[in-house]
């Protein structure tokens, strides 16, 4: 087991590399130069060439990329260029928010999802299946930024129950996390469905039901078991969807974390804490995904034993 | 049975086919269909409630929201074709590359593919935007690229599949130049899997562009954008919601329009694949 865990951190260097590569080199390659952007057009050549140095743009692409990396290696993310602040003090302030956003809206995720799923499967073309698929439509086509402000105006404006924005109470929390969690929920349901149809025509849930096993027990003991590896994969790829989302439900409810810093970032042109926030997002859905590989261990003695 | 009769039973999938027409053709008439010209101000009228004179109100310039959501039409869609042609283009190419090559160039490219597969949705179109600066087209741009890796990947997989059954096996053994293998035999084969790829990529697109516009880094005013649109809504949300929400209705029944072809056309083209997800 340790072995495999310590084997996929390995696997992740490469990835986080790979990550912190592309996005230095986006910027790099791409047109519109980050200093002429900051500096704006009318700055003078001498101007432009002193903060190029001080950022460490006049040295070539690989010199600077070997840096980056040597310095993250030591913990060192650099300064943030606007606030001159330690970017690694600004995404530490920013984190626990956005933390708290994905996993609430994760749990949302999971447990309206996955139940609707499962009571879709089991009651195959009744009316709450119909209902629940139809909803699952309009939850993945719903922009989430719009969904926001559509529950704004229904709770906070007519009802008048919850918090326009800001962070600080639960009660802040409900409508983002909510928000965050729509498609999620549409997207599980829509795949705990399929995975627990497909189940429940296996030969092992006949002979269970054969044998007089309750239909409850059934459900439990064999469909939900084995339709959890496919749900669970799932819930990792959907916490990547979250991290995006995060970014919109941030700017949407002005929640302080890791998705609105990087939105001030880029309209900043702060690369350094862009890179930053990138590389969190990154080492995060590494750190996720790890989780739901291990988690197969718990779900599935086969793998268990193989690990 | 064919795939047309497939796809003709499945009664939400015609549904997505007629709001996609639709869509189409408000894009391609929006001149002359829009009651006012989109940017066309009123400011004693702004954010005027909808009724008699602005079906769905005016926005915080005085503006019609209905003439700005017909021609937010044509670059909602053409945004979306444009960077599905440009996820096609550069996945086709990579794929077929990496499949045809193997070996190293092979591992390198889909060890970049999976790179690019570990961004979070958004965050990579976020940091091509952040590079290019914001603007339609390179908003199309980052779309595009967004969709790339996936198209390699599905190519890929089609080509390694392929190369291995026994008529392409036979049309090479026949000595059938690469290119014509790729035309006749392979092309036919990986285009059911694209055309479900790409119409699902449609919606997708057209989230994101909304999205990214929302962010205040896609489409810049005064062009009209659905995104756009949300976003100087936003501003008024508490005195005027239908000037935000309005609009994003429009996002999503784009979306569901190209979701729903997309699901019936992958139940239709490809069975094996019905029912997931």
């Amino acid at each position: 087991m340790l072995t495999f865990v310590v084997r996929r951190l390995l696997l992740a260097i490469p990835v986080l590399l790979g990550v912190v590569f592309v996005v230095m080199l986006t910027i790099d390659l791409l047109p519109g130069d980050a200093v002429t952007l900051m500096l704006g057009e009318h700055a003078t050549k001498d101007a432009v060439a002193k903060l190029r140095e001080h950022l460490g743009l006049d040295k070539p692409f690989a010199v600077r990329y070997l840096d980056y990396v040597a310095r993250v290696a030591r913990g060192d993310l650099g300064r943030s260029i606007q606030q001159n602040r330690p970017v690694a003090a600004e995404l530490a302030d920013a984190w626990p928010a956005t933390l708290e956003l994905t996993v609430a809206a994760l749990l949302i995720a999971a447990a309206f999802g996955i139940a609707a799923g499962v009571a879709s499967a089991v009651w195959p073309n009744s009316l709450f299946d119909a209902l629940a698929r139809l909803g699952s439509l309009f939850g993945l086509s719903m922009p989430i930024f719009w969904t926001g402000l559509v529950l704004i105006v229904i709770f906070s404006l007519w009802l008048n129950w919850l918090p326009v924005g800001g962070a600080g109470s639960l009660s802040h929390l409900v409508l983002p996390a909510v928000t965050l969690a729509l498609p999620s929920v549409a997207m599980l349901a829509r795949m705990t469905r399929s995975a627990v149809l497909d189940v429940l025509r296996e030969d092992y849930v006949r002979t269970a039901r054969a044998k007089g096993v309750g239909e409850i027990l059934v459900l439990a003991r064999h469909a939900l078991r084995n339709a959890f590896i496919p749900i669970v994969t799932l819930l990792g790829l959907q916490s990547g969807q979250l991290m995006g989302g995060a970014v919109l439900t941030e700017t949407v409810f002005a929640w302080p974390g890791l998705g609105r810093l990087m939105v001030k970032a880029i309209f900043a042109r702060d690369y350094v804490l862009l890179q930053g926030a990138v590389l969190v997002f990154a080492l995060a859905f590494v750190i996720i995904n790890l989780l739901v590989d291990l988690s197969y261990g718990l779900l599935d003695p086969r793998v268990a034993r193989q690990g | 049975m064919g795939g047309w009769a497939r796809f003709r039973r499945n009664r939400l999938a015609l549904l997505g086919l007629v709001l996609v027409v639709v869509l189409g053709l408000t894009a391609v008439l929006a001149p002359w269909i829009a009651p006012y010209d989109p940017a066309r101000q009123s400011l004693v009228e702004k954010r005027a409630r909808p009724g008699a004179k602005y079906v769905l109100g005016a926005d915080e310039f005085g503006r019609d929201i209905l003439s700005r959501v017909i021609y937010g039409t044509r670059v909602a869609l053409l945004v979306g074709v444009l960077s599905a042609l440009i996820a096609l283009a550069g996945g086709l190419v990579l794929g077929m590359t990496a499949g045809f090559a193997g070996g190293w160039l092979d591992a390198t490219l889909m060890r970049a593919v999976e790179i690019l597969l570990a961004f979070p949705y958004l965050l990579l179109a976020l940091a091509i935007v952040a590079a290019l600066g914001p603007g339609a087209l390179n908003t199309t741009i980052a779309v595009g690229i967004w969709g790339i890796p996936a198209v390699t990947r599905i190519v890929r997989g089609a080509v390694l599949a392929l190369r291995e059954t026994e008529y392409v096996g036979a049309a090479r053994a026949l000595g059938a130049p690469g290119r014509d293998l790729l035309r006749r035999h392979i092309a036919p084969n990986i285009l059911p899997g694209l055309i479900v790829y790409a119409t699902l990529f449609m919606a997708n697109a057209i989230l994101l562009e909304a999205a990214l516009s929302f962010l205040g880094l896609g489409v810049q005013p005064p062009t009209a954008s659905w995104g756009l649109m949300v976003s100087t809504g936003r501003d008024v949300l508490l005195v005027a919601p239908h000037v935000a929400t309005v609009p994003g209705l429009a996002i999503m029944v784009a979306v569901l329009a190209f979701n729903l072809v997309g699901d019936g056309l992958r139940d239709a083209l490809d069975p094996r694949m019905r029912g997931s997800t």
